[in-house]
């Protein structure tokens, strides 16, 4: 099964082994991931001046090459595994069907490309995988269990705001939580999942995230997790690389590594992940629980 | 006075009406009606990217943008050049930076800013891909956009339309400077040749062409000229 994909800056630069592990994960399932032959930035963030039209091209220019490769492949889908890249494709894609005299004016600026029929429908993996796979499936097609691994689900914000692209329930969201269950971790659930990562203000306001990391880390730590799976690079970021400045303003302070969901997915197919690439390394939880 | 049997068209230069003859580029029309270009005008045959040109035609909307150089001037048109594109160039030192995957975004942080309008690729007179290269640098992809930038003439239109204020030429051109210092598969023939050069294979005839007088080097010009086409027919 072909599925048009789109992987977004992050995924090709930073954070390759999100997309590795995804790719490597999906050709288990004999699901190949069709990355569009163009594609731009998605946007990175949902411009809330929703009239400044020029704000939302870039993501429209992305669904028009996703509704032409569609009409190759015979599917109106477009994935995503990063949740910033989901979230902005989504909302725009919202737009454009909610409002056709916008609509047109972005048809008649792109003069490049062919119309944006607004008949594209973006789907995150995890949700793709909930309802076109199933949960089940997956499991049943894992390699091995993931032996208990006590994993905190994190879902910042993106995947549950707003209201009308959410992919799971906004304060008590069930996804992850459940697919990992089947998959044999242990499923921590503490009052910080969808607490917000801080986000951009790493960049000029770096004390921000390094709180808040301390408190999301903290709590998950104290409810029991051993680790943290999310969705979002920018998330991933500011949970994983940040806590150097925790630890550097809380010496006493206890690292936690952080996973792609598509990491334990693959760790789940038997395959290895890449433990280099990140900044509190793995090896030591995996190995607590035989995953090495 | 003999009566002008040119067919001449009506241009606007810098709002002035002047009459010119049809088919000249707009660079000859604008020097047909008397103005010398100091600046924006180069080799004249599309290669230097001197002769940025903005312009409009006689009632369209559209401001459009060219080399003067390689653009007709036609009937109505509004006209001028652009001397010089003012625009950043960031100072590195090439044996000090490495091709890491954000190095463009950290000497070009304002290629970040881009919204995928394509403006810039409408606006190259080499139709070169410039959103996509700009688009390739966000990633981190340096081969990519060295590779879609090769062609650039670096006139520097790109830059004069952007409304996000990138410098797509001066980027791009960090981008071929990494490509080629770190990402190049090395050529084993220009290595080979250096090495000759070092050697001195080419000291005698460097010295020979440096004592030859000018009418000797203007007929061995020629005669290279005509073997080259010879050889080519």
């Amino acid at each position: 099964m072909d599925i048009p994909y789109f992987p977004g800056c992050s995924l090709k630069s930073n954070t390759r082994y999100f997309e590795d592990s995804a790719r490597e994960f999906f050709a288990e399932l004999g699901i190949n991931l069709v990355e569009l032959p163009e594609w731009n930035c998605c946007g990175t963030v949902y411009s809330l001046t929703t009239d400044d039209i020029m704000r939302h091209i870039a993501s429209v220019r992305n669904l028009v090459h996703a509704q032409e490769l569609g009409k190759k492949l015979g599917t109106n889908k477009l994935m995503t595994l990063c949740a910033m890249c989901y979230n902005t494709l989504a909302q725009v894609n919202a737009l454009a069907r909610s409002r056709p005299d916008d609509l047109k004016t972005a048809n008649e600026f792109i003069d490049d490309l062919p119309d944006y029929e607004a008949q594209v429908e973006v789907v995150h993996a995890l949700s793709f995988l909930n309802e076109n796979v199933s949960f089940e499936k997956v499991a049943k097609l894992a390699k091995r269990k993931l032996n208990g691994l006590r994993v905190a689900p994190y879902y910042g914000c993106l995947l549950v705001r707003p209201e009308h692209v959410k992919i799971d329930d906004r304060e008590k969201p069930a996804l992850m939580p459940k697919l990992f269950g089947l998959l044999g971790a242990t499923v921590v659930d503490f009052p910080y999942s969808v607490e917000c990562c801080g986000s951009y203000h790493t960049v000029n306001m770096k004390d921000v995230v390094v709180e808040k990391t301390r408190t999301i880390i903290g709590s998950a730590r104290e409810n029991g997790a051993d680790a943290i799976v999310l969705s979002c690079p920018l998330c991933e970021f500011n949970l994983d690389e940040r806590q150097k400045d925790v630890r550097m303003k809380y010496p006493g302070f206890e690292r936690m590594p952080v996973f792609y969901f598509t990491e334990l997915l693959a760790l789940a197919m038997g395959k290895k992940i890449n433990m280099g690439a990140h900044y509190v390394s793995p090896e030591n939880v995996l190995k607590k629980y035989g995953l090495v | 006075m003999e009566e002008n049997k040119e067919k001449t068209i009506k241009v606007y230069i810098m709002g002035k009406e002047h009459q010119v003859p049809e088919g000249l580029t707009i660079m000859k029309a604008i020097e047909y009606a008397g103005y010398k270009l100091v600046r924006g005008a180069g080799c004249r045959a599309g290669f230097c990217g001197a002769c940025a040109t903005v312009y409009r035609k006689a009632n369209e909307y559209k401001l459009r943008v060219a080399l003067a150089c390689q653009t007709l001037a036609e009937d109505g048109m509004y006209l001028t050049e652009i001397p010089f594109v003012p625009a950043n160039k960031a100072k590195y030192e090439l044996e000090k930076i490495k091709p890491s995957p954000n190095i463009i975004l950290q000497y070009y942080p304002e290629v970040a800013r881009c919204v995928a309008c394509n403006t810039c690729t409408k606006s190259c007179p080499q139709d070169l891909k410039v959103m996509d290269y700009i688009q390739a640098m966000k990633r981190g992809d340096i081969a990519r956009a060295a590779e879609l930038s090769f062609d650039c003439v670096q006139c520097g239109l790109c830059a004069a339309r952007c409304p996000a204020e990138i410098v797509h030429y001066h980027a791009a051109q960090l981008a071929r400077r990494l490509y080629g210092k770190y990402l190049a598969k090395p050529s084993p023939n220009l290595e080979k040749r250096i090495k000759e050069i070092e050697e001195g294979k080419y000291d005698e005839e460097i010295k020979r062409l440096k004592s030859m007088g000018l009418e000797e080097m203007k007929k061995r010009y020629m005669e290279q000229q005509k073997n080259a086409e010879k050889e080519e027919a």
